[in-house]
């Protein structure tokens, strides 16, 4: 573009940004080359071989623990909160583009539980959740009804953990939602309403879809959000671990590149859904623009 | 189908964007609301469209008040100044919308949607996504959308705004050429009164809410009513005189020998060849002009200048005038029309 030489300014930028990057993607880097250790190899570098040799052990179970078990309950917890994040943040985000009472104090209350540490968060549910569990053994106990008298504790998967999540990932669809409903139009939904749409119609046929790129945005933000959940997961989950604080329980006593190889898994994880989502959404436009150039 | 605005008012909290206008368009008419922004002429159109609630007054249209009817029980279609084409749909299937919506069978949804793009030359581009398509090709597959739910009103919001000048002459021409037509009945909102000229049988001015002067467009601009008309319409000079102010057009001045017993000095401030004809702008030198009290097009001259003469080229070229002249600047006596107020 231009033929003057770069400033000073130009490198010292270049720098900083070089080591920002470095740091944001070096430590996946590092796991996901350990991970490839060799069957003599350490935790740490010189890497003493490469191999795969760490994710056949891996594929064989961790020790006592069920690593696959723990992956497939943080799956299906991480599908379920993407699920209602969207759906929730959707029509939060519709009902605050329309303005009501209260709106102003009801969006600072959900941007808050960003705020407040995580770890609080959890310990505050898991203590709520013991006392549901109190007040219903002190129903069973006073009513002596027979369905009551086998309760262990509400907290499980779908319950304490599912709402941790949630207090995670919905004010992120929220801000998400405020932003693109910020640049949609309400031009469409009036031209709808014009050519005789009902409320519904306007949204399943017109909303919706012109939305849809930015719905799977926060479907994706939702499930990653959630799928390497820590914090707020540890006081809320009950009985059965989430991957990452299985991972996190693993760090304590598992000594080899097997835990590496899990991080790389995970990881993995991740970053094929992103990517499947991604290239989903670009498949369908590519396609939309190609059948209207194609017959013209 | 006829349209009639009966006191209709639209308030904002404490602002009136809508003072209780009263207007009667007769059906197969071309109507266009004319008038700087913030005039309260698109609101008035989103009322008639039902996109906005009535603060007070009422809409008829043909037989029956449509005061809280939904946009689609109105026999209205609305064009909007975006266009609004579905992003998501391709040109075929953003006309065929209203007839999906009512639930039509597939086959007579392509078939109907397919005849309203031909009528308006887009039936080749049936398949594009409306990001494919011009400016000018998006507008007439929103006119397509508009009219396939067969309205007896088509309303426009500022439909040619978005398109280059040459484009919206043209457009200008179809959109007209389609309303006779269809002998259907068009209100248009337009900030531009050369368009309203172009393509009204009735212009209705409005100002702060209300309607200056509803009339044919020869009327308006022979016979503006109120100063505001004069300036908006454009080509008037507006003077006030000890009886009252008038408006005189600014081809009907006469300079130097030609001005007349009645003559006064002015300096030439500005000379604007224009092809056919001169524009001269003049220093007012003696003559009482009203302060122009608005911004926009329609001042009095285009330029600092306060009073504008247009000459014929010809004449123009038999005595030239150079900056800084000064010249006699008078008028005839019947081109002078008298103001309200």
């Amino acid at each position: 573009m231009n033929d003057r030489p770069r400033t000073l300014a130009f490198y010292v930028l270049a720098a900083v940004f070089a080591l920002y990057v470095l740091f944001l993607y070096g430590p996946t880097l590092t796991i996901l080359v350990l991970s490839f250790q060799g069957p003599q190899g350490g935790l740490t570098f010189p890497l003493n071989g490469v191999s795969t040799h760490w994710f056949s052990r891996l594929w064989a179970g961790v020790g006592v623990v069920d690593i696959w078990a723990a992956f497939g309950r943080s799956l299906r917890l991480g599908l379920v909160t993407m699920v209602l994040s969207v759906v929730f943040a959707f029509f939060a985000g519709l009902a605050f583009r329309k303005g009501f009472r209260g709106s102003g104090a009801l969006f600072a209350l959900a941007v808050a539980s960003l705020i407040v540490p995580s770890i609080v968060v959890s310990l505050g549910i898991g203590l709520e959740f013991r006392l549901i569990d109190d007040a219903i053994k002190a129903a069973a106990a006073a009513t002596g009804w027979s369905f009551l008298q086998d309760h262990g504790t509400a907290m499980g998967l779908y319950t304490s953990a599912l709402g941790a999540h949630l207090t995670w990932t919905l004010p992120f669809g929220l801000l998400i939602m405020f932003a693109v409903f910020n640049r949609f139009s309400p031009a469409y939904e009036e031209a709808a309403r014009d050519l005789g749409a009902s409320g519904a119609q306007t949204l399943t046929h017109v909303v919706v879809p012109i939305l849809a790129p930015s719905l799977v945005g926060v479907a994706l933000f939702g499930f990653t959000l959630s799928f390497d959940e820590l914090a707020r997961t540890s006081q809320a989950i009950g009985g059965r671990n989430t991957l990452p604080l299985e991972l996190q329980g693993l760090t304590t006593t598992v000594t080899t590149p097997e835990i590496y190889a899990l991080g790389t898994l995970t990881t993995a994880v991740s970053a094929a859904v992103i990517g499947v989502s991604l290239c989903a959404v670009l498949w369908l436009q590519k396609r939309r623009a190609r059948l209207g150039l194609v017959k013209a | 189908m006829d349209v009639e605005l009966i006191r209709l008012t639209k308030r904002y909290g404490d602002t009136i964007a809508v003072d209780g206008i009263d207007l009667k368009v007769r059906s197969g008419a071309y109507c266009c609301l004319l008038g700087p922004s913030g005039c309260g002429k698109t609101t008035t159109l989103r009322m008639i469209g039902g996109h906005e609630a009535v603060t007070d007054g009422d809409v008829v249209i043909g037989p029956r008040s449509v005061g809280d009817a939904a946009p689609a029980e109105r026999g209205t279609a609305m064009m909007f100044q975006s266009y609004a084409l579905f992003p998501h749909l391709n040109c075929r299937d953003n006309v065929a919308f209203s007839l999906r919506m009512r639930g039509r069978p597939k086959a007579e949804r392509r078939a109907r949607a397919l005849a309203m793009l031909d009528l308006v030359q887009m039936g080749h581009l049936a398949e594009r996504l409306p990001a494919q398509l011009s400016g000018g090709q998006q507008q007439r597959v929103a006119l397509a959308r508009a009219l396939v739910t067969e309205p007896k009103v088509l309303l426009l919001d500022e439909p040619l705004s978005a398109l280059d000048p040459f484009l919206r002459v043209r457009m200008r021409v179809e959109l007209k050429r389609i309303q006779k037509d269809l002998g259907l009945t068009f209100i248009h909102v337009t900030h531009s009164q050369e368009e309203a000229m172009a393509l009204s049988d009735l212009v209705v001015v409005m100002n702060a809410g209300r309607i200056e002067q509803a009339a044919d467009p020869r009327t308006v601009f022979e016979r503006p009513a109120t100063a505001f008309v004069a300036r908006f319409i454009g080509g008037h000079n507006v003077i006030a005189l000890p009886d009252g102010p008038v408006a005189v057009r600014a081809d009907r001045m006469r300079l130097g020998p030609d001005a007349g017993p009645d003559a006064r000095p002015a300096r030439v401030v500005a000379v604007e060849y224009q092809g056919t004809s001169v524009h001269i702008g003049l220093d007012h030198a003696g003559l009482d002009l009203l302060a122009p009290d608005m911004d926009g097009p329609g001042r009095p001259s285009e330029g600092p200048a306060a009073l504008t003469a247009i000459l014929s080229d010809r004449a123009f070229a038999a005595a030239p005038l150079g900056l800084g002249d000064v010249v006699a600047v008078g008028w005839d006596p019947e081109a002078a029309h008298r103001l309200n107020a």
